[in-house]
């Protein structure tokens, strides 16, 4: 795909066109004033804006769709990000008596970078990713998903991708927004399995009985895991990854699997070995009985940041925001078809912005007289057209099915409480 | 002691009723009149009082049966104690409980460190003193203060009884039949959460009765934090009141120990010495972060703000600071001009000197051990805490600490007495036999090794309190300082009703 080759030079060029052309203001501003339910909740949302160079600009604002539009196109961010809505308009902070510019709501958002798996991938470290240890991604998805909507009762769950290496998600329910600091980081730390840095060998440890949500996880996480750790990332392959993993089993069986993995080669035989070995203690002793789930866990479970989901006024990046080191677009993820997401396949912007230059199809210029018609909405159709033809479309259409689905959960509020003034 | 005559008139019916019961919310302050004398006494015995609840929180599990015996026999001898026994009558110890409690409410509503220090400890104290209750006394409480939350069916209960068993601790199949189950939002049971320890479905958290003390106390919780956020705005009042200003001062400043912000030593310390100084008076945290940032040439926020801070404590210079970070960072991935855009920034912040222009103060033991624990890539947090006890092992034998010593050391780590195990570690790498301290701070632990090693002589201690002064009326010249003293001022009334959530979240 050589039209994907992104050289971080032609950012300059190309940013102008995209926030032009292509970028989803209508959808964009559509989420962030969600429904219009709560006043000024647009007007007070933080945005922040890394411009060339690496200048930083917080506390922006806008009064409307317009204006921020105006703004992006004039400033032409290298990345975009989005803060809490405050007490005040951010960009008048300075104006208000300190100690009154408070962070009152944000989405409750979450976090996760592939660096924080490099003990346990051996495929590649820090900022590189490949389709082999993205599958982390995937599981941390699906158990964070599932927790989420099942355990909290969250619905509105937007997963993006960040650019880079990681995925963030932004849990849009009314409830998750007005969260306090205190219950963002308790329902972070009930998500966190995986603890310990660089002074800890063993990040997880089990105790009976095991909770719900683990053994949920757990199921999710077994799904993966043969595929994943025992034949791509081959963890019971070289002495190397098999010292890592014997390192986290209790001593006395350590010994035996030693002995008994010279005789077997196999990963998915030894893996059976150990587990066998598990099921043994359960039945003998207490402690350390887990040790094939806690195993699992520490190769697979998500690693969240949790300071990015504690804070209320923490900044994380905006999707349809462009990763200035691999130009790919910050695009949402549809959890139905998170099995085939590629992130290498991920638009780029110089992609997007060459697919914009290429010749009409017939069939769109007839699309485009019709449209003529309506002269009012001319500029908004042009650039929902543009967007059509490159493909961000995909990414942009499921963003207007998600902010779809959130819609019709404010119009059943707002039904309730009018049928409910009907019965007075 | 003058209006002792007129403390009589008071309704005795509405104290009598308040004092019906061992535990109390603290809703109605006190009306009645009391000494000077009194009001002191009162004050610092609760003070003591909290003080213990510390540092058993930090010895022993809490709750554990050793707590249990040293919280009573601390609260006997106070005569804290809201149960009967011998000596003051009930009414008496009530009395004094409850009017003890508001006084230190207003020596602690005053910033946001002492608000947190002070509910965190009345919230551990009211864990206690609710376990002590019988069965009975529970429902009366919780029927007198109109606690009243949600039960689930029968048929929900049979429904969900294998999740629930699972999901706490103590609850066996059976036990789950006998007792009602609550329904609560999970906001409302945050404790249980965050340790998951309650069954969650659909963002609601179910429950068992035995388990109601969370939700008591996040009611109580909500209330005090409340409580003292209006307690500080009536706080000028009180403070025209030239008796009770300097006995509340003092009160505030006796028992949160030294925080070891006022920089007595800037520019004693030269950016040479810090090498030999890590390995001779560090403490194991700090060691740790110096040698992992002088082999990585970078650290994580949360080392660069734990390390940052305490070389901040021992005296380095907002100058010399940035010059020892960026000539460690350059050295690795991070280029000058990155440095300068990215890094530089924090450690200004550091100094007070961005952003709301907060002077911070070094991170106390008590917040290295329980608050923002090391994850992937981080080398902060305490080593006694967050370390292997295997590689903790493995790193004392490397510092030569002979082996009975590591046991001890490991011994206290496994009875989770960080502090404990880390004052062993001074003494043995100091040859002193007993620590005369009670170490809590890392910043301490640097001050006394130098004393022991000599490099007390050259006093900070003597030379305290006339540079103290010294360094105020220098800092007074900055305009700088001038400005964030002033907009600290106009800031701190408006802050106290800010949001207190967050300040507990880290406990």
């Amino acid at each position: 795909m050589p039209a994907a080759d992104y050289d971080s030079a032609s950012l300059p060029d190309l940013l102008p066109l995209y926030y032009r052309r292509l970028f989803p203001f209508s959808l964009y501003y559509r989420w962030l004033n969600y429904g219009g339910v709560q006043k000024n909740y647009f007007q007070n949302r933080e945005f922040s804006f890394t411009l060339k160079d690496d200048i930083y600009v917080r506390y922006q604002s806008f009064s409307t769709q317009n204006e921020l539009e105006k703004e992006m196109q004039k400033m032409n961010p290298y990345k975009i990000d989005i803060g809490a809505v405050y007490s005040h308009r951010p960009n008048q902070h300075n104006t208000v008596k300190s100690g009154t510019f408070q962070a009152l709501e944000k989405e409750l958002v979450f976090d996760i970078d592939m660096t924080d798996y490099d003990d346990v991938r051996s495929c590649c470290s820090q900022a590189d990713i490949c389709s082999k240890c993205w599958t982390l991604m995937t599981i941390a998805i699906r158990v964070l998903d599932r927790a989420l909507r099942e355990d909290f009762g969250f619905q509105h769950l937007l997963w993006v991708y960040s650019g880079r290496r990681g995925v963030h998600c932004w849990v849009c329910d009314e409830g998750a927004r007005k969260l306090s600091v205190a219950a963002r980081s308790a329902v972070a730390e009930y998500l966190s399995l995986v603890k310990g840095g660089e002074e800890t060998v063993k990040k997880v440890i089990l105790t009976d009985p095991i909770h719900p949500f683990i053994r949920e996880s757990l199921s999710l996480v077994e799904k993966y895991f043969p595929k994943y750790a025992l034949q791509e990332q081959d963890i019971l392959g070289q002495k190397e990854s098999v010292d890592k993993v014997l390192s986290l089993v209790p001593e006395d069986v350590r010994k035996t699997l030693q002995q008994d993995f010279q005789n077997e080669r196999k990963p998915e035989t030894r893996w059976k070995i150990l587990k066998d070995q598990a099921s043994r203690k359960q039945n003998t002793t207490k402690k350390g009985k887990h040790f094939e789930k806690e195993i699992m866990l520490q190769y697979c479970y998500p690693r969240l940041d949790v300071n990015v989901s504690k804070g209320v006024n923490h900044l994380l990046k905006s999707p349809f925001s462009v990763h200035p080191k691999t130009g790919r677009i910050s695009v949402p993820i549809d959890i139905k078809e998170l099995e085939t997401f590629d992130p290498f396949s991920v638009p780029t912007i110089s992609l997007i912005c060459e697919e914009l230059d290429r010749p009409r199809t017939e069939e769109e210029d007839v699309k485009s007289e019709e449209v003529k018609e309506n002269e009012v909405d001319a500029a908004e159709n042009r650039k929902i057209r543009d967007y059509k033809r490159t493909s961000l479309a995909k990414y942009v259409r499921y963003f207007d099915q998600f902010l779809d689905a959130m819609a019709r959960s404010w119009k059943g509020e707002l039904l309730k409480k009018s049928d409910l003034q009907k019965e007075f | 002691m003058q209006f002792s005559g007129r403390r009589k008139k008071l309704s005795p019916s509405c104290q009598a009723d308040l004092y019906e019961q061992a535990l109390q919310f603290y809703g109605q302050p006190p009306l009645e009149n009391i000494s000077l004398s009194e009001f002191e006494s009162f004050a610092v015995d609760r003070m003591k009082l909290l003080k213990t609840v510390e540092n058993l929180g930090v010895s022993f599990v809490k709750l554990s049966d050793t707590y249990k015996n040293k919280l009573e026999a601390e609260s006997k001898n106070l005569k804290l104690s809201p149960r009967q026994d011998n000596g003051l009558s009930e009414h008496e110890k009530r009395r004094k409980d409850h009017i003890s409690h508001f006084i230190l409410r207003l020596a602690y509503c005053q910033t946001e460190d002492l608000r947190r220090w002070f509910i965190q400890q009345e919230i551990d104290l009211f864990r206690y003193r609710f376990g002590e209750l019988n069965s009975k006394q529970k429902l009366e409480f919780l029927h007198k203060n109109n606690l009243q939350y949600d039960t689930i069916s029968v048929e929900e209960k049979q429904a969900l009884s294998k999740e629930i068993v699972n999901s706490s601790y103590a609850v066996s199949g059976v036990k789950v039949e006998d007792q009602d189950v609550y329904k609560v939002p999970f906001q409302d049971a945050l404790d249980l959460v965050r340790t998951r320890k309650v069954y969650l479905k659909a963002g609601y958290a179910y429950i068992p009765h035995q388990d109601i003390v969370t939700i008591v106390l996040n009611d109580f919780r909500t209330r005090l934090s409340k409580a003292l956020a209006l307690t500080a705005r009536s706080l000028p009042a009180v403070h025209s009141d030239e008796r009770l200003q300097p006995l509340l001062n003092h009160l505030s400043h006796a028992y949160v120990g030294q925080d070891y912000s006022i920089q007595k030593n800037v520019g004693k310390i030269s950016l040479e010495q810090i090498d030999s100084l890590s390995g001779k008076s560090f403490p194991l945290c700090m060691r740790q972060l110096h040698q992992s940032l002088r082999e990585n040439h970078h650290l994580r926020h949360g080392g660069r703000m734990q390390y940052g801070l305490f070389l901040k404590g021992i005296g380095l210079s907002l100058e010399q600071a940035l010059q020892f970070w960026r000539s460690e960072f350059i050295r690795g991935k991070v280029d000058a001009d990155k440095f300068d855009k990215a890094y530089a920034y924090g450690i200004r912040h550091m100094f007070g000197k961005e952003g709301k222009r907060a002077d911070y103060t070094p991170y106390s033991c008590m917040k290295v051990i329980l608050s923002n624990p090391p994850s992937q890539g981080d080398h902060h947090g305490c080593p006694f805490r967050h370390s292997d006890p295997e590689l903790l092992k493995q790193k004392l034998q490397f510092y030569k600490v002979s082996p009975s010593g590591i046991s001890q050391v490991l011994e206290l780590v496994k009875g989770m007495h960080y502090q404990l195990a880390c004052q062993k570690y001074f003494e043995l790498t100091h040859n002193v036999e007993d620590a005369n301290f009670s170490l809590n701070h890392p910043n301490q632990y640097f001050i006394e090794s130098q004393r022991a090693l000599g490099g007390g002589k050259e006093s900070k201690r003597e030379a305290d309190a006339p540079q103290r002064s010294q360094e105020s009326s220098a800092a007074r010249g900055s305009t700088a300082a001038q400005e964030a003293a002033a907009a600290d001022a106009s800031q701190n009334l408006a802050e106290m009703t800010e949001d207190l959530d967050s300040f507990f979240n880290d406990s």
